[in-house]
């Protein structure tokens, strides 16, 4: 799924209920995360919930796979990786992830970093590609 | 609801207009407050008399000759008895006012384990215990060569007193205890604990954090020594809690915090300790939280225990009830004393996500580890999902609980 269609879906979500039922639908179809890289070095830290996040380049294009053990993460993740896979890091560095997010009214999503650490991966992927 | 639900039904709901949070609506419905275990809800007159320090006698107390300061002095010493008799002590000075139940457990891991233990003494603590009766004793016997001993549980969360009976022995010096288990909810027989330790010789620590909110609790009765409680579980100010030990004891302990207001006398030389209780309290109290605190014992003590237990009681058996029917409901501690918590989890459904899809009801409940995690280990699970229940709580928020638990099942079914 890309981004155009997910953005179409939260169109038709009515209240932060059904987004977050959603959010649960799409963290279900996650690609599957290779389990040997659930590893303490892959784990974003800063969230209640255990998020592992790996990264490939090749060419000038970026790919990112994450996981987490809480769905709703999961969907969260699966936002952001169709925002910045297959990306250069120029673009992913440019990418407005927090503007997406106040698009689909997760903005609130943002605020509450703490619980889902939605800030800490988009700052590790950041870094990855400000590295890469 | 049958006719003598009516009643309480009716109590419950005079006793809710006391507690202007509950009111709140939450994404546009009615709040469900089940996280009491964590932070009870502040009735009106804790909030008027905090206000009412802070409008007519905010000044420091003690060290005044005015007329604000002897104000001041006099409502924070007021609560010293108070707090004295709430929990069946008759000597006043035998209270100190500390943070909460958190800095009270440091406070006596500090004088009792730090300052006081050897290589080969023992500290004995359960494996249902809250992090802060577990890491403060386990740090004073890293520092000090002694050893930490656990006593386990069974699969229900009953503590093991078998176990106990063989772990508490010559070495042991301090048994630290949770009357009630705050993951699990489990009374734990403490009076029968503290009589094993007593044979030994060891003193008796108590954690009330969960048990005041439920049940009159008597120092007398329950034989310990020292004992810790948290205002902000007992409907007080956050940032206030109690720590009652016997006279010997505390005279015993050396200074947890030195400074201001602990002091006899100071010369560049050496300084002399002030008497129990101020020896404890250093620096400028927690005034108008100490005073909300008197409010919040006067507040559960005019309501009646008989009746806050009548309520509770009926709400949190009608809540095990209709949790346990629920067939995707595993609860995690089921001991036949369990009060005021049910802990539990859904198979395939991760507690953070059952925590936010409950909140997008209004619901509130708490997820996590617990600050419990040799607990959680025992259960085998890195978390649960913990409804808390107090007197303020109703049969109808039992149903939106239950309600909300069968919508996220099938949302992951």
């Amino acid at each position: 799924m890309d981004l155009k269609e997910i953005e179409e879906n939260f169109e038709f979500l009515e209240d932060s209920e059904e987004r977050f039922e959603y959010l649960i639908e799409l963290g279900k179809g996650l690609d599957d995360f290779p389990d040997d890289q659930r590893t303490d070095d892959n784990r974003v830290y800063g969230c209640q919930s255990k998020v592992w996040l790996i990264s490939e380049q090749a060419g000038d294009r970026m790919t990112f796979q994450a996981d987490s053990d809480a769905f709703i993460v999961r969907g969260l993740l699966r936002i952001l990786l169709a925002l910045y896979n297959d990306r250069t890091p120029q673009q992913v560095g440019e990418a407005d992830a927090e503007g997406l997010f106040e698009r689909l009214g997760l903005e609130a999503q943002l605020t509450q970093g703490r619980r889902n650490g939605l800030h800490s991966m988009i700052k590790r992927i950041r870094q990855i590609a400000a590295e890469a | 609801m049958t006719s003598p639900n009516a009643e309480l039904t009716a109590w419950i709901a005079e006793v809710r207009k006391q507690f202007p949070a509950l009111d709140v609506q939450v994404n546009g419905k009615a709040l469900v407050y089940l996280d009491s275990a964590a932070s009870a809800q502040t009735p009106m007159p804790v909030i008027e008399a905090m206000d009412d320090y802070y409008r007519s006698k905010r000044s420091n107390i003690h060290r005044g000759v005015h007329f604000l300061s002897q104000e001041a002095s006099e409502a924070y010493e007021a609560v010293r008895p108070q707090a004295a008799s709430f929990l069946g002590a008759s000597d006043p000075d035998e209270i100190v006012f500390v943070r909460g139940t958190t800095e009270g457990l440091n406070l006596l891991a500090y004088g009792l384990g730090e300052r006081a233990l050897q290589p080969g003494d023992e500290v004995v603590v359960s494996e249902m215990e809250h992090h802060a009766n577990f890491v403060p004793w386990q740090r004073a016997c890293h520092l000090t060569g002694a050893t930490l001993r656990v006593i386990g549980m069974d699969d229900r969360g009953v503590l093991d007193l078998e176990r106990a009976a063989e772990v508490i022995g010559p070495r042991t010096k301090v048994v630290a205890l949770s009357h009630v288990s705050n993951a699990l909810g489990t009374v734990n027989p403490v009076a029968e604990v503290a009589r094993l330790a007593h044979e030994h010789g060891a003193v008796v620590v108590v954690d009330a954090a969960q048990s005041v909110p439920h049940m009159p609790v008597d120092v007398t009765e329950l034989g310990c020594d020292a004992l810790v409680f948290s205002g902000h579980k007992l409907f007080g100010p956050t940032g206030i809690g109690v720590l009652w030990a016997r006279r010997e004891l505390l005279e015993a302990m050396p200074p947890y915090q030195v400074g201001g207001g602990m002091i006899q006398e100071v010369t560049a030389e050496k300084t002399t300790w002030a008497d129990l209780p101020m020896k404890f309290e250093a620096g400028t109290p927690a005034i108008a939280e100490v005073i909300g605190l008197g409010a919040a014992m006067k507040f559960v003590l005019d309501l009646g225990w008989e009746n806050i237990q009548a309520a509770e009681h009926a709400v949190f058996a009608y809540a095990k009830e209709q949790l346990d029917a629920l067939p995707f409901v595993k609860a995690i501690g089921s001991a036949p004393s369990q009060i005021g918590v049910y802990s539990f989890e859904i198979e395939g459904v991760p507690a953070y996500d059952l925590g936010t899809m409950l909140d997008q009801r209004g619901v509130a409940v708490r997820t996590g580890h617990h600050c419990a995690q040799p607990t959680m280990r025992r259960f085998g699970v890195d978390a649960t999902t913990r409804a808390s229940f107090a007197f303020y709580n109703t049969f109808e928020e039992v149903d939106a609980l239950v309600a909300g638990l069968k919508r996220v099942h099938r949302l992951f079914g």
